[in-house]
């Protein structure tokens, strides 16, 4: 897909990057309920409406092996702009086109310096938190299936 | 972001998919009867100095493996990256699409394919003044039954040279299309001039 941006060798923004993750990983009613709870957004306007399609998601053997295509993913994009002119993209996976604009929106605000403290507190950290709290839950319910190997060796 | 980008980025097509398939059909048209005027019944949101045929046809035709060349300044740059992910050329001989606001760029700096493959040739898209079906120049080739007639305004004073020496490339050689607001004509690399 392209470069959308146009910022060829610019350094990823660390905070960008954690955002755009968390929202990725939000779905659409989560970020519409604690966006509720804050003032209204400005309108914005959609410079590439929701668009479904397919990405080839790729792997290396081992972390640092020859790439190989894994297999297709469904993702979902959109682009949208603030009166002010920031843009804000988002790539999803699946197919929920509100939680890709609403995703393309937050992006948007969340560049804006003035902003963000509140947007981040407010959607970001929260949205992080259940997301931390859903994965501990799940990787507890694994941890209660696990083969403790030594106490074969113990009893032996 | 950068601070060009910051500034405006135009909108493209509203329906991506239709309108595209809509304008390709135009300029399928146009090229089967050249000199026919079309018009684009959908033109994308575009950055000016680009007319609404011009910018149609670049979102419809250009895409990550064609290289486009444009005169049309970084905003539209950003524009065509942004929307059809294609790569921007650096000189117009490097391009497979060219759209040309300003200056017409000399037809014989452009890719006119080879005798082998004689479609990797560069297409022109070409912004005019105005353009009139039934007065002008004389076109006779290859889907046209008799003659047509078209009034190009707003061309450079050799192109009747220019395109002579196009078509006697046949077959390499530069096809073109003429966009004058949201009406587009073509002219394929088979069409003969002459002054009407």
């Amino acid at each position: 897909m392209s470069d959308a941006t146009g910022s060829e060798g610019a350094a990823p923004d660390p905070a960008r990057r954690r955002w755009m993750g968390v929202l990725a990983r939000a779905s659409a009613a989560e970020i519409a309920e604690r966006l509720a709870a804050l003032p209204p957004p400005p309108p914005h306007r959609r410079l590439r409406a929701p668009e479904t399609g397919l990405v080839m998601a790729r792997g290396r053997q081992g972390g640092d092996g020859a790439p190989f295509n894994l297999g297709e993913m469904t993702v979902t994009r959109c682009s949208v702009a603030l009166p002010d002119g920031r843009i804000g993209h988002a790539y999803v996976a699946g197919r929920d086109r509100r939680q890709a604009e609403l995703a393309a929106l937050l992006d948007a605000l969340l560049q804006d310096a003035d902003r963000r403290p509140a947007l981040l507190a407010a959607v970001i950290e929260p949205l992080a938190a259940a997301q931390a709290a859903r994965a501990a839950q799940q990787a507890a319910r694994a941890a209660a299936t696990r083969v403790q190997f030594f106490t074969m060796a113990t009893m032996r | 972001m950068m601070p060009a980008m910051r500034a405006t980025l135009a909108a493209g097509f509203a329906e991506p998919v239709l309108d595209a398939q809509a304008c390709f059909r135009a300029a399928l048209e146009a090229m089967a009867r050249p000199g026919r005027v079309q018009r684009v019944a959908a033109p994308p949101e575009a950055p000016p100095p680009l007319g609404g045929a011009a910018a149609a046809l670049l979102l419809t035709l250009a895409d990550a493996d064609t290289p486009v060349w444009l005169d049309a300044g970084p905003e539209a740059e950003a524009w065509a990256r942004f929307h059809a992910g294609c790569p921007i050329a650096a000189a117009p001989g490097e391009a497979a699409f060219l759209l040309a606001a300003g200056p017409m760029p000399p037809l014989a700096s452009l890719a006119a394919g080879s005798e082998e493959e004689p479609h990797r040739s560069a297409t022109l898209i070409l912004q005019v003044a105005a353009l009139a079906e039934g007065e002008g120049w004389r076109l006779s080739g290859p889907g046209i039954e008799r003659e047509h007639r078209l009034r190009v305004e707003g061309l450079p004073p050799g192109f009747a040279a220019d395109w002579a020496a196009n078509q006697a490339r046949f077959p390499q050689g530069v096809d073109l299309f003429l966009c004058a607001g949201d009406r587009l004509a073509a002219l394929p690399r088979t069409t003969h001039l002459a002054a009407g």
